[in-house]
């Protein structure tokens, strides 16, 4: 089968700054690729170049076959957008912005507004179609936008960070929409820097980092690139920490993590349930107090540490990107950033 | 479909949003309507008594095209400033994207501005008519005489396509458009005649395309005094056409250079 999207050797430089340093991915027809990285990791870039929007200063890519820059007139039929920024007009209602965009994919105006009708109803919207945008919520912006990328049913969808700043049941409900156009059989390039997001929603996955593809896989191919199961150690107080981390030694089969914030320890081991008797056995009489115990697999919040030598910005945005400059040295304590499990 | 009917196609579709937004914010057209109506009542009563004007015409008569030709540029304003907040909003990104026309978004917006512009020279003229300007020349004189105003307006707006394309931030346009319209509208023969201007400044104002539009306005609405001086340049003894070839050449340059801009402009 034809890949949809095909990217090879992409490099877009802007001035001095190099925001991709040589980006290659496929994304086969039908299938959901996370393209996965922290902010300014250059994920943004790709989909501006893929949706016409910039061109790439080497390398070239291609959706549905035809080439972004020579034929960008012919690809921009074939996609449909979703930016970072719900890009509805406020003053439009509900209805009125999707019956724009579908006029501007060159639907006629029956069928522009039979699709727009459709979409309100598929993404929950009918009560508030015939108010302007500017009084809907985020997530309702949000998933007017979507339906705006949906109107003229196209082939490949770019989702640029779809769930960012959306509450958490906003984000449950976004994923199942996500989910039913992925099962309907549209190609999906999605942008995220959840983890989870991406592990939920997408048959491949591409990490990048600093504008280079750092790892690519499923999410379980990703995951045994971190190895085993880890031993996670919760104490009562911060002093415990250093107890804990001299007491079980002897199991680790890798580096250490602490988290001096929720004052987890979190341990790679090699083995399996016994490994927790043992890790017991060591602490008792240590005089440690232990609020909690546990093995776990590893999940791409791992996956994402041991790549980059620090943990996923999910939260915290711009914050976070400006300080991610100075990676913690290896033997530095690393606090866990991330979802919360 | 070919390339000329979708550029019509998609034209008429932005301008029909742009136009939505003016139903949905009456403010807009109540700022745009009301300024105007504020221009006329101030420079009739407080101004009028003192300034002169020669020939037998009152000021109003005198006042009036020149109000019409202050507001409908500074009206075109509107389509600098409206475009840097679809580029703040990531609205031009989703246009971008979509296989429409490249310059629809550019000509629907013009489109639009006009249209307000139609209204605020409405709503003016209405108003001058109440405190005493009236029309002395034939019905298609008259109607040149709008035409003259709004053909020039148009091509003042694609000129701020090209500011708001640059700049890309609403408030900034609207400074910096101020700054150049204000000078452009007031060294001008707008509300006194160009006799009292001192050398320097009444050559920039014979020159300036504002007072030929002004002065093509009053011909053509027979509101130039019967007895008032020949004027010596060559730009206001033939205004219409002085006029025109500013349109032209406007349209010439800013038309290619704003759709250029919008091909190309990333949205942030």
């Amino acid at each position: 089968m034809t890949p949809a999207i095909v990217v090879e050797g992409l490099v877009k430089r802007f001035g001095a700054t190099t925001a991709l340093a040589g980006v290659d991915l496929t994304v086969p027809e039908g299938s959901v690729l996370g393209l996965l990285g922290p902010n300014g990791a250059g994920k943004t870039t790709v989909v501006r170049i893929l949706a016409t929007l910039l061109q790439p200063t080497e390398g070239r890519a291609e959706v549905v076959g035809l080439d972004v820059v020579r034929d960008a007139a012919r690809v921009r039929a074939a996609i449909g957008l979703t930016g970072q920024y719900a890009a509805v007009d406020e003053y439009l209602t509900g209805f009125e912005n999707l019956e724009m965009v579908g006029r501007l994919y060159r639907l006629g105006r029956r069928e522009a507004r039979a699709r727009a009708t459709e979409l309100l109803e598929r993404f929950d919207l009918v009560a508030a179609a015939s108010r302007p945008a500017k009084t809907y919520s985020g997530g309702m912006r949000r998933r007017l936008d979507i339906a705006a990328s949906l109107i003229a049913r196209p082939r490949v969808l770019f989702l640029d960070e779809p769930t960012t700043g959306l509450d958490p049941r906003s984000r449950q409900g976004m994923w199942e929409f996500i989910a039913d156009l992925a099962d309907g059989g549209t190609t999906i390039l999605l942008t995220t820097q959840y983890l989870e997001e991406a592990d939920r929603l997408a048959d491949a996955m591409v990490v990048i980092d600093r504008g280079r593809v750092i790892a690519r896989g499923t999410g379980d191919e990703l995951k045994a690139q971190v190895g085993g199961q880890r031993l996670e150690v919760t104490v009562a107080s911060p002093a415990d920490v250093g107890g804990v981390r001299d007491r079980l030694g002897p199991l680790a089969a890798g580096e250490m993590q602490v988290d001096e914030q929720s004052r987890r320890v979190s341990v790679p081991v090699s083995g399996g349930t016994e490994t927790l008797a043992e890790a017991l056995q060591l602490l008792e009489g240590s005089g440690v107090g232990v609020l909690d115990i546990g093995l776990r697999r590893p999940d791409l919040d791992d996956v994402f540490l041991t790549l980059t030598g620090r943990g996923a910005e999910s939260e915290t945005g711009s914050d976070a990107a400006a300080g991610r400059g100075d990676p913690p040295a290896g033997h530095e304590p690393v606090a866990i950033a991330g979802a919360a499990r | 479909m070919n390339a000329l009917a979708a550029v019509v196609s998609d034209s008429v579709t932005i301008t029909r949003r742009n136009l939505i937004k003016v139903k949905r914010v009456p403010d807009l057209i109540v700022f745009a309507t009301l300024s105007p109506i504020m221009f006329v009542l101030l420079f009739r009563y407080v101004f009028g008594g003192a300034i002169n004007v020669p020939g037998d015409v009152s000021y109003a008569e005198f006042l009036l095209p020149g109000i019409f030709a202050q507001t409908i540029v500074l009206g075109s304003t509107t389509t600098g400033a409206s475009l840097a907040e679809d580029l703040q909003k990531g609205l031009i990104d989703r246009f971008r994207s979509l296989p429409m026309s490249r310059s629809a978004v550019l000509v629907g917006r013009t489109f639009a501005d006009l249209g307000l512009n139609v209204i605020s020279i409405a709503v003016m003229a209405l108003t001058g008519l109440a405190v005493g300007w009236r029309i002395h020349s034939s019905v298609p004189e008259a109607i040149g005489g709008f035409l003259v105003l709004l053909v020039f307006s148009y091509a003042i707006s694609w000129l701020m396509a090209v500011v708001g394309l640059l700049v890309r931030t609403p408030e900034v346009v609207n400074n910096a458009s101020f700054m150049v319209i204000f000078p452009l509208t007031f060294v001008a023969n707008t509300f006194v005649p160009l006799e009292s201007f001192p050398a320097v400044l009444r050559t920039f104002a014979e020159w300036n395309p504002v007072s030929a539009v002004v002065q093509a306005a009053r011909d053509l609405f027979g509101n130039t005094p019967a007895g008032a001086p020949v004027p010596d340049a060559w730009s206001l003894q033939h205004p219409v056409l002085y006029t025109g070839l500013w349109t032209v050449a406007f349209l010439a340059v800013f038309v290619p250079l704003a759709v250029r801009l919008y091909s190309r402009t990333p949205g942030r």
